[in-house]
């Protein structure tokens, strides 16, 4: 397995390129067959010069959480204020017939409302896995970005100034977390590459964004001042079919483009100095990630609003379940998918007939989490 | 005794040659081989390296010898990590430019310096709970693009660095909980794994013990060695400094003090002139290399018995 | 003397005359607020005859003391009580970026006054500032733990982070809250923007002894700050007791920001921006440092109220608001300015 002597470097003068088998050879015999590699619980999968590396345990993981998912998908169409037995649900899911005055509630009301708090947890789970390992530090959280700040902003200028229906207020509220985040990535990275930069110059741009909210809100009626705290705190009532087509479609594109950037996180993650040795633009990467890391949230945020703490909790949970540092984007993603279904779950039917905020109780589940940490706190060697 | 070499001519039209080996340590002095040395691969012309508005290194020209173990040595901010940075492409110069292989080291692509250049940064952050031989197969990221994430060839690489560094046994623990000696050989594990013909380290040896010391020291070694991997450390330890390298570059207030063997350069005149320090260099009894031995204040008063001048050893 | 870095540490006599200057402007920005109005401007005479010899006939002097006074009193306490917190944050914490609103602190008040207005029904100052109080003590506790975890201790950025992350928490569970219920929040949003319009002097009384001992605390704990600065380790082997002076010292600031925020709402920046100008003229000398942060703070808050009523014409813009988009942009680039380590 240790390479020849032909690999061996010579120098040469003029700096011929290194002599270093990258690989393209192929040691694994056959080209164009696909060689499976095992150690332990990491398996090589090879074709040609093509080659990836699953960890067999995180996806195991990913199967019991995508089972999850789909468990609480279909266990929360059931109840409502009409409950819906289950037989019915599946029936009507998977097409071998149902009842079809359970019909309407199913397919218009309830799908689509769990169907986005599915997208939206899992856009609030990936963001937040991009920036904890972005940052350093577990508790580092698109929130804190300035993307709820402006997402809030946006609709209470909305709502202020040009008045109207829900989704223009959206519409609204998208744009003013992009134009957020924008600003934010701006002022980050005019000098210097440090990703706590960034956090700090979003934490002081919430605080001015979240002063405009606070004046505008005194501005406005009661009635709308109701509507704008909406923007507060994740909600997912009301969310419809036409929510859930842009956001799947958004979240295509942005899951591909997030899990290439995000290989230059395994080099990132050993400092600035050691990720340059390893030929990574740093502020080049650290731009691209927190662009993407600010999109998911952005669209996330615009979907249903700040849900507190999912892009928080989610990837630490990810960890501890997969068991190793290098947790990956997707058990990050359907952890957080798994919390804001069953969050919805039970702020639908906590206190019923009255409806929480999903955010609400995202919030609640968040509270425990950070008093856990702080009982982590005695251990020793706790690196954040 | 001052020497500022000029650097040679980066497109060097000597014959090529294979690296040879230091055949008998560096204690028979450098260039003892009929062999004529490669041309340097990695160059400093005339940089000027500052931080903010303070200048750190002005009007600065080396040539790491291609194949050596090069030690840069000086006392605390006269510019040697700067240096190192500068080399590693962590910092640009003001003026002056650096190059890799004839070509100016800014103008690469990232990833083509670092399949070339490796670097150990000084106090490297370790994630916390990553395991060893997942550190180090960090380490084949310059080789690695999104479609080919884990080739045969990464993979070999990485037992090599593991068996090479003696940390195979110790390939499912976690980084934290090692201990510093053990850390640094992960880490220096990493570096091979890059598999770079040049391996720029700063400072590796600070913060461990003697015996830790002699061990990453002896792995370096074995890289130059073995392999022909032309190694650039920056020590703070003199002695250990002029007992492995095969060129010294000793530097103060930014500049070039003297470069070259340390048995040809190093004396008690050096010593003071890039420390300030009173000292008397002789033979070190293992290697036969110069070692040198303090003299403090305290000190002088026995100085009356012995010569009155230190010779050079 | 020694001189560190540009900043001059100067002796006593100067810093004598700077105090004495930091009083003047005090005054002056009290005058000024007490002068100018969202509608009408009144004479300097007309302000010191209404403080000194009072005629309610005389339109001007009437709103000079019924309505710009009780305000002005307001911002002259809350802004010293600020100011001064801040000071004692940032030599507690060691974090040059200490602010009630970067640590939780306001969010924790906030929350409390929340409960407060819709648990428990209690909707004057004087009886929401026990929740604003509890709120402070516990969100900054939390905060403050949180931030010291992991390897290096509690360094500024770890601080802020768990700050934000602490105050999202709880505005999370606050707009849960208000979103429920609607009467409370519209006793919750004019209270939260940050203001010092107020009518009377009730206010100010109610949150003025607090104020004070939380101050006279703050005063008292200057020399043990000092002592902190240089790490507990040294402190200790000085003779300090580490425990006990920052037991004081976090005493103080809770009293302090939650007297501050209980009268006026939650309020950014200018603990975090005080303490800096401050430090630029007096040193790193908390006994010095102290007392120009409270005059500083005091002015600073008193002026914006004055800019917000100028800006704000006819209406006006909260000090909260005018102290938000002053201190934030300051802040940003403070953060962009300094080399902020890698842990």
């Amino acid at each position: 397995m240790s390479r020849g002597p032909a690999a061996r470097p010579t120098a040469a003068p003029g700096g011929a390129a290194v002599a270093v088998d990258h690989g393209d050879t192929g040691h694994d015999g056959t080209s164009g067959a696909v060689a499976v590699a095992r150690a332990g619980r990491v398996v090589a999968l090879r074709a040609g010069p093509l080659s990836t590396r699953i960890d067999t345990r995180s996806v195991a993981v990913s199967l019991v959480l995508a089972a999850l998912v789909v468990a609480g998908l279909c266990w929360s169409v059931t109840v409502g204020d009409s409950s819906i037995p289950l037989s019915d649900v599946l029936g009507e899911l998977f097409g071998w017939g149902g009842n079809p005055d359970s019909d309407f509630v199913i397919w218009h009301l309830r799908l689509p409302r769990i169907l986005t708090g599915v997208l939206v947890g899992a856009a609030f789970g990936l963001s937040g896995q991009v920036f904890q390992r972005l940052v350093h530090n577990p508790l580092a959280s698109p929130d804190i970005l300035g993307v709820s700040s402006g997402a809030a902003a946006g609709a209470v200028l909305h709502l202020a100034f040009i008045g109207g229906s829900s989704r223009a207020v959206t519409v609204s509220a998208l744009v003013g977390a992009a134009l957020t985040v924008a600003l934010v990535n701006l002022l980050a990275f005019g000098r210097g590459r440090s990703s706590y930069r960034i956090v700090l110059v979003g934490i002081g741009l919430s605080a001015m964004l979240n002063a405009a909210v606070a004046h505008l809100s005194t501005r406005i009626t009661l009635n709308d001042a109701q509507r704008a705290t909406v923007w507060l705190t994740g909600s997912l009532s009301g969310r419809d079919w036409s929510y859930v087509r842009p956001l799947a479609v958004v979240l295509a594109v942005l899951l591909p483009l997030t899990m290439i950037a995000a290989r230059q996180l395994r080099a990132l993650e050993l400092g600035d100095d050691a990720a340059q040795g390893l030929g990574v633009e740093i502020g080049r990467a650290k731009l691209l990630l927190s662009l993407t890391g600010a999109a998911l949230a952005a669209v996330a945020t615009a979907a249903a609003g700040p849900v507190g703490f999912v892009a928080l909790v989610s990837p630490q949970i990810a960890r501890r379940l997969v068991g190793t540092r290098a947790a990956g984007l997707v058990p990050a993603a359907l952890v957080g998918s798994v919390v804001v279904v069953f969050a919805d779950l039970l702020a639908r039917r906590l206190f019923a007939p009255t409806e929480l905020p999903v955010g609400a109780v995202t919030a609640i589940v968040g509270a425990p989490y950070l008093l856990w940490l702080l009982a982590r706190a005695n251990r020793i060697g706790s690196n954040p | 005794m001052t020497i500022t070499p000029d650097p040679p001519a980066p497109d060097s039209s000597a014959a090529p040659t294979a690296v040879d080996p230091v055949a008998a340590g560096p204690a028979t002095g450098a260039s003892a081989t009929a062999t004529v040395d490669p041309a340097p691969r990695l160059v400093a012309e005339h940089v000027d390296l500052r931080y903010d508005e303070r200048s750190i290194v002005t009007d600065l020209s080396v040539a790491l010898p291609t194949g050596r173990f090069t030690v840069i040595v000086g006392p605390n901010a006269c510019g040697k990590s700067t240096l190192l940075r500068a080399l590693a492409r962590l910092l640009t110069p003001r003026h002056g430019t650096v190059l890799l292989d004839g070509q100016e080291i800014r103008r690469l692509p990232s990833r083509t310096v670092a399949q070339r250049l490796g670097l150990l940064p000084q106090q490297p952050l370790s994630p916390d709970g990553i395991t060893v031989s997942d550190l180090v197969s960090r380490g084949r990221h310059p080789h690695q693009r999104w479609f080919r994430q884990w080739s045969a060839a990464d993979e070999a690489a990485v037992a090599e660095a593991l068996r090479g560094t003696g940390t195979a046994a110790l390939a499912d623990e976690s980084v934290d909980e090692l201990s510093g000696g053990q850390r640094q050989r992960v880490w220096i594990a990493l570096a091979i794994a890059q598999a770079t013909d040049i391996m720029l380290l700063d400072e590796p040896t600070t913060f461990l013990d003697l015996a830790h010391q002699i061990d990453v020291l002896d792995l370096l070694t074995d890289l130059n060695r073995d392999a022909g991997r032309t190694i650039v450390c920056v020590l703070h330890d003199l002695n250990l400094a002029c007992r492995y390298a095969h060129h010294l570059i000793a530097m103060r207030d930014g500049r070039i003090v003297a470069e070259g063997p340390p048995t040809e350069i190093v004396d008690a005149a050096l010593v003071g002139d890039v420390f300030d320090l009173d000292a008397r260099v002789i033979p070190d009894p293992v290697s036969a290399t110069p070692l040198i031995v303090p003299i403090g204040r305290h000190d002088k008063e026995h100085r009356s018995h012995a010569e009155p001048h230190p010779h050079p050893a | 003397m020694p001189s560190t870095g540009g900043r001059i540490a100067p002796g006593t006599a100067r810093r004598a005359t700077v105090l004495a200057v930091l009083v003047a402007l005090a005054v002056a920005a009290a005058l000024a607020s007490l002068a100018v109005g969202a509608r009408s401007s009144a004479g300097l005479d007309d302000v010191v005859r209404a403080v000194v010899r009072y005629d309610p006939a005389v339109d001007d002097q009437l709103v000079v003391r019924d309505l710009r006074g009780p305000r002005t009193v307001l911002a002259l306490l809350v802004g010293g009580a600020l100011g001064l917190a801040g000071g004692v944050m940032q030599g507690l914490t060691r974090n040059p970026l200490a602010d009630p609103g970067l640590l939780g602190v306001n969010a924790g008040a906030a929350l409390a006054v929340v409960l407060g207005f819709s648990v428990f029904g209690v909707v004057t100052p004087g009886g929401y500032l026990w929740f604003a109080l509890g709120g402070a003590a516990v969100a900054g506790g939390v905060v403050f733990t949180l931030g010291t975890l992991g390897r290096g201790g509690a360094s500024p950025a770890k601080l802020a982070i768990a700050g934000a992350a602490v105050s999202a928490l709880l505005g999370s569970a606050t707009a849960s809250l208000l979103l429920i219920d609607a009467a409370t929040l519209d006793l919750y949003r004019f209270w939260v923007v940050g203001s010092v319009a107020t009518r009377d002097l009730t206010s100010a009384a109610a949150v003025a002894p607090v104020i004070a001992v939380g101050a006279v605390l703050a005063l008292a704990s200057a020399r043990s700050l000092n002592g902190l600065a240089l790490g507990d380790d040294v402190a200790r082997s000085l003779g300090q007791h580490v425990g006990r002076a920052r037991a004081t010292a976090a005493a103080a600031v809770i009293l302090l920001c939650g007297g501050a925020t209980a009268a006026a709402g939650p309020i950014w920046f200018i603990g975090l921006t005080v303490p800096h100008v401050a430090r630029a003229v007096a040193g790193p000398d908390h006994r010095w440092l102290l007392p120009f942060s409270a005059l500083l703070g005091a002015g600073l808050l008193a002026a914006a109220d004055v800019v917000g009523r100028v800006i704000g014409r006819p209406g006006e813009l909260e000090v909260g608001v005018v102290a938000a988009f002053l201190g934030g942009p300051i802040f940003i680039a403070f953060v962009r300015r300094r080399r902020i380590a890698e842990l």
